[in-house]
């Protein structure tokens, strides 16, 4: 408990949050490649032709697991945003901003891919569905919350603004998840998230499953190095950063 | 299997192929692009601090020799 109190505590401080995230990087940029390329060559060569929808289906593996972290980042930057806003930690804000890009981003891979795979599959790129609209709404939150955080000079009002926004919007996350069951929609039910266990044959599950927890180590990466960015902004005057940078040059 | 074939993906290349280099490319730039920006901050914090030390040590060598 006490290791786990005092890494807590580490990872509160600036300080110590730039020296674990600059250590972090390379293994999660290394892990998620592997994972990636493994479920790439897994899901584009090893795994079988669907019996409906042919080769089309292999857009999947790159759909799923964006639209699934879509939601998952927007959960973190809740949290983060709630953690922020009542235990008034420093990094709590610096996750919430630094998610906000990451997340527009696979809600764009996932909007894309899904409309690539409509059009064959359905005869249409784009339809006024519950997912799908649940879905873009999902990408003008991200957008909402970038552009309210940038429109504050001072750092502290924007930070508590955009949590505010934040929390309110995750009300969104339960709607894209249950949208194919509450509603009639064009989109499809859940293949792997069922009561009944997925409904999918191994082969082309496991490149798929692979694949998301790869992407998921890719958010890690990317977070990680959007954060420390921050970190240094945030802290250009302190002197921990001062000699951080002079330090360097003598190398 | 041959690479025609799996290059035409059962006549579904036109969809196929888009979205993984789609996603392929996002997922690159989204690890380059922060990348470059921390070599630039580094840099522009490293020539900030150099100013104010210069700065700091003109001022006071001003105060020692009035």
């Amino acid at each position: 408990m006490n290791v786990l109190l005092k890494f807590y505590h580490r990872l509160g401080s600036p300080r110590e949050f730039y020296k674990i995230s600059s250590a972090l990087i390379p293994w999660l940029g290394w892990t998620s490649l592997i994972l990636i390329l493994l479920a790439s060559y897994l899901g584009l060569v090893v795994a079988p032709s669907d019996y409906q929808q042919g080769d089309s289906y292999r857009i999947i593996y790159v759909h799923v697991p964006s639209a699934w972290l879509s939601m998952f980042i927007y959960v973190v930057l809740a949290v983060s945003a709630a953690i922020g806003l009542i235990w008034r930690m420093k990094m709590a804000y610096v996750i919430m901003i630094c998610s906000a890009a990451p997340g527009a981003w696979f809600t764009m891979v996932a909007l894309i891919t899904g409309s690539l795979w409509g059009k064959p599959m359905w005869g249409t790129w784009w339809e006024w569905d519950a997912r799908l609209t649940s879905e873009l709404l999902l990408m003008f939150l991200y957008i909402g919350i970038i552009a309210l955080y940038n429109s504050f000079d001072e750092r502290r009002v924007a930070e508590k603004s955009t949590a505010i926004l934040a929390i309110v919007g995750v009300i969104n996350v339960p709607i894209i998840h249950y949208s194919v069951e509450w509603w009639n929609t064009l989109h499809q039910g859940s293949t792997v998230m069922r009561a009944d266990g997925p409904a999918m044959d191994v082969r082309m599950l496991w490149p798929l499953l692979i694949m998301a927890f790869g992407f998921n180590l890719y958010y890690g990466l990317t977070l990680m190095q959007r954060a420390r960015n921050q970190v240094l902004v945030q802290e250009a005057r302190s002197s921990w950063v001062q000699s951080l940078v002079t330090e360097r040059e003598q190398q | 299997m041959n690479f025609a074939d799996f290059f035409a993906m059962g006549g579904y290349a036109w969809y196929v192929w888009p979205s993984w280099l789609l996603t392929a490319f996002i997922l690159l730039w989204n690890v380059i692009a922060p990348q470059r920006k921390h070599r630039q901050l580094l840099q522009q914090l490293r020539t900030q601090t150099k100013r104010e030390h210069l700065k700091r040590a003109r001022q006071s060598n001003r105060s020692q020799s009035p």
